[in-house]
């Protein structure tokens, strides 16, 4: 019943060919092929409304492509039924409900539904792996709490596990880390690498921090009033011009000090506050490179404000 | 840092007790129905004691109490528990797939399309009894198709369901007034007394008509409620799980509706049992879920009792059971409606 996840061989592969999507008589999307790399971690990144969550549902078949298809495995993924497709394939919507007042444990133990039969016998299995889910987003404190009660943050992860419990190959996260504070944003997409490397599961996230999709994304692509601008590696992706097409903002790109990926400054109309530089260069190697490249670039030099 | 072994427990845990607690309420509710039931058939006319009555119940009474408590007052009491029961499960079903309180069978229009029908067959047909009961039936059936076939729009919405459901609720209590402004007097009574929903003179046929419906829609909620609690976390996630979520959604539609069909049909609109009786499961059991099998309970218990409000508070007058219930449920839906405006949501 489980899916096999220690054997790398039936890992499932996640594909659309030719899609157009939209809702009602309005069109989002309206050529779009892609291939998700199988056991790498892509992130799609773009301005708002330009269709990353669309795009998501669509390769979750929540919506129905009035053209092309969605293949999972080479199959149709309209033609595998639902339930199976559950299986292997999990997604995050961008902001999940809840009935009121359902405990964390009860929420994250629904998304065993598709391992489950009607005649549901829970199993030891199902236990662990709501446990395992709750311990790898770290909420198993908060396992009978109501859901409503929760901070923003808290209940970000509980949704998180929810998806983890659901024990799927490939998973889908629109925009996981929204309402999460920095140390959390990066607990989750940490966690998001372990299930890479260890499970080396396919993932597939929106992120808005371009800097966030460059450290964690193995494969970016980047998005554009409903088409695919530029994918590939970070590097590849994440340049001055593409930037600018995307997000219509004019930026400078120097290497992340700790990670060495595309690290991106905005310039914006107002530049950094330069009395403050000095004292940080002062402290923090890492800015001191980030001002420096900022420096030779003849960017937020003093005498140009 | 807790080890794996610990983070189990602590899931199998927390289920337990979630389960402990539901076990732990349908039991306390099932003697509680079970007592207002043996209560309910030791009082009228001729009292019988209870303890001869849970004798007779068990087949060891004489023939006198036999004959009044198995003949006389027996199917009144099952039709008004099963009544209740239906009307909870059916409430239970509807406001856990529009998440929302307000969207139980007796606010939107189901039970006013049966009230309409019913009526008509009584003021305008001159009908009584069963061919009542059928009408009524295919009052709600109709009712219901029209709201589902309106409120679709590549698939339903649970807002729209609602509001499509309340207008033609509107449009069925204007239909019932004009038909009963057209009636003669004591036809007119007549059917007034159906339309608030009463348990007066129910004999075994209705007995049989209740236990049919039930011992086929329990078996069907219990298979449909694992998919109601996913279908409650909405469309999306429920989708994203693997959850037929359309053919779902009707097939539950439609067991709610033959529930709440088949009891109006029974007893009349016995108003706000449906409403009350599931956000009351709901509380008791401190679950999220549709609570059916405490729902159908607390319908069963808010029926009972007040039927036996209505037969014996009063001295001489007996009461419709509906009027009491409607005393009970009015306030209850002006709370929640108030409560609704200041939290500027729909629950
Ligand atoms: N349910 C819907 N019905 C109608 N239009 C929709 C619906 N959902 C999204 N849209 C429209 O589709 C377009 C793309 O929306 P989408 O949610 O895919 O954007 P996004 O890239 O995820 O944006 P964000 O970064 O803000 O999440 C937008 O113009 C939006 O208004
Ligand atoms: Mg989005």
């Amino acid at each position: 019943m489980e899916n096999s996840v220690e054997k790398p061989e039936t890992k499932h592969s996640l594909a659309a060919e030719g899609l157009a999507v939209g809702y009602d008589q309005r069109q989002i999307i309206a050529d779009l092929s892609v291939e998700i790399p199988t056991g790498k971690i892509t992130v799609i990144v773009g301005a708002n409304a330009c269709g990353k969550s669309t795009l998501l549902k669509t390769l979750a078949r929540l919506l129905k492509p009035s053209k092309g298809r969605v293949l999972l495995d080479g199959k149709s993924i309209q033609s595998i039924p639902t339930r199976e497709v559950a299986t292997q394939l999990g997604l995050l919507p961008q902001s999940p409900t809840a009935p009121e007042g359902i405990t964390v444990a009860d929420l994250v133990g629904r998304g065993r539904y598709p391992r489950t039969r009607w005649i549901r016998q829970w199993t030891k299995a199902d236990d662990e792996a709501v446990a395992d889910a709750m311990t790898s987003t770290s909420v198993l404190e908060l396992a009978d709490r109501p859901i409503d009660e929760l901070s923003g943050g808290q209940r970000q992860r509980v949704w998180i596990a929810m998806a983890l419990a659901q024990e799927t190959d490939i998973l889908l996260l629109d925009e996981p880390t929204t309402f999460l504070d920095l140390t959390h944003q990066f607990e989750v997409l940490d966690l998001l690498v372990d299930l890479n490397k260890r499970d080396n599961r396919t993932i597939v996230l929106v992120l808005h921090d371009l800097n966030q999709a460059c450290r964690f994304g193995d494969h970016l692509i980047a998005m554009k009033n409903g088409a695919i601008v530029a994918k590939g590696n970070p590097a590849d992706v994440i340049t001055e011009e593409v930037v600018h097409d995307v997000f219509g903002l004019h930026v400078k790109i120097i290497p992340d000090p700790v990670a060495g990926t595309p690290m991106v400054v905005p310039l914006g109309r107002h530049t950094t506050r330069t009395d403050r530089v000095q004292d940080m260069v002062a402290s923090n190697s890492a800015v001191a490179a980030l001002a420096a490249s900022a420096a030779a670039n003849g960017v937020c030099k003093p005498s140009e404000r | 840092m807790t080890t794996a072994e610990e983070a189990v427990h602590i899931i199998s845990h927390a289920r337990a007790v979630r389960q402990a607690r539901t076990v732990a309420v349908i039991g306390v509710l099932a003697m509680l129905v079970f007592v207002t039931f043996c209560v309910s058939l030791s009082l009228g006319d001729f009292k019988i004691p209870v303890i001869d009555v849970v004798k007779t119940l068990f087949g060891g009474g004489d023939k006198a109490t036999e004959f009044i408590v198995n003949r006389l007052r027996l199917p009144r009491a099952l039709t008004g528990l099963m009544v209740g029961a239906a009307l909870g499960m059916s409430g239970a079903i509807f406001q856990s797939i529009a998440r929302n309180p307000l969207a139980s069978p007796d606010i939107i229009g189901v039970t006013y399309g049966a009230s309409a029908f019913a009526v008509f067959a009584i003021v305008t047909l001159g009908m009584t009894g069963l061919a009542v009961s059928g009408f009524a039936i295919a009052g709600a059936i109709l009712t219901a198709f029209i709201m589902y076939v309106l409120a679709w729009r590549h698939g339903v919405s649970s807002y729209r369901l609602i509001l499509i459901g309340i207008g033609i609720g509107a449009i069925a209590t204007s239909i019932t007034s004009f038909l009963l402004t057209k009636a003669r007097v004591e036809i007119a009574q007549q059917a007034l007394i159906w339309l608030t929903g009463s348990l007066n003179g129910r004999d075994w046929s209705n007995v049989q008509a209740m236990t049919v419906t039930l011992a086929i829609s329990a078996p069907l909620s219990v298979w449909l409620v694992h998919r109601l609690r996913i279908l409650q976390l909405g469309d999306e996630t429920a989708y994203g799980l693997g959850l037929r979520v359309e053919s779902s959604r009707l097939g539950l539609i439609v067991v709610g509706v033959f529930l709440a069909a088949v009891a109006t049909a029974a007893a009349g609109p016995i108003g706000f049992v449906a409403f009350v009786g599931p956000p009351i499961a709901r509380r008791l059991t401190r679950s999220p879920g549709p609570a059916m099998i405490t729902s159908a309970l607390i319908g069963a218990l808010v029926v009972a009792v007040s039927d036996l409000i209505a037969q014996h508070a009063f001295g001489e007058t007996q009461l419709p059971v509906g009027v009491v219930t409607g005393v009970v449920g009015a306030p209850y839906l002006m709370y929640l409606l108030a409560r609704t405006n200041r939290v500027g949501s729909g629950g």
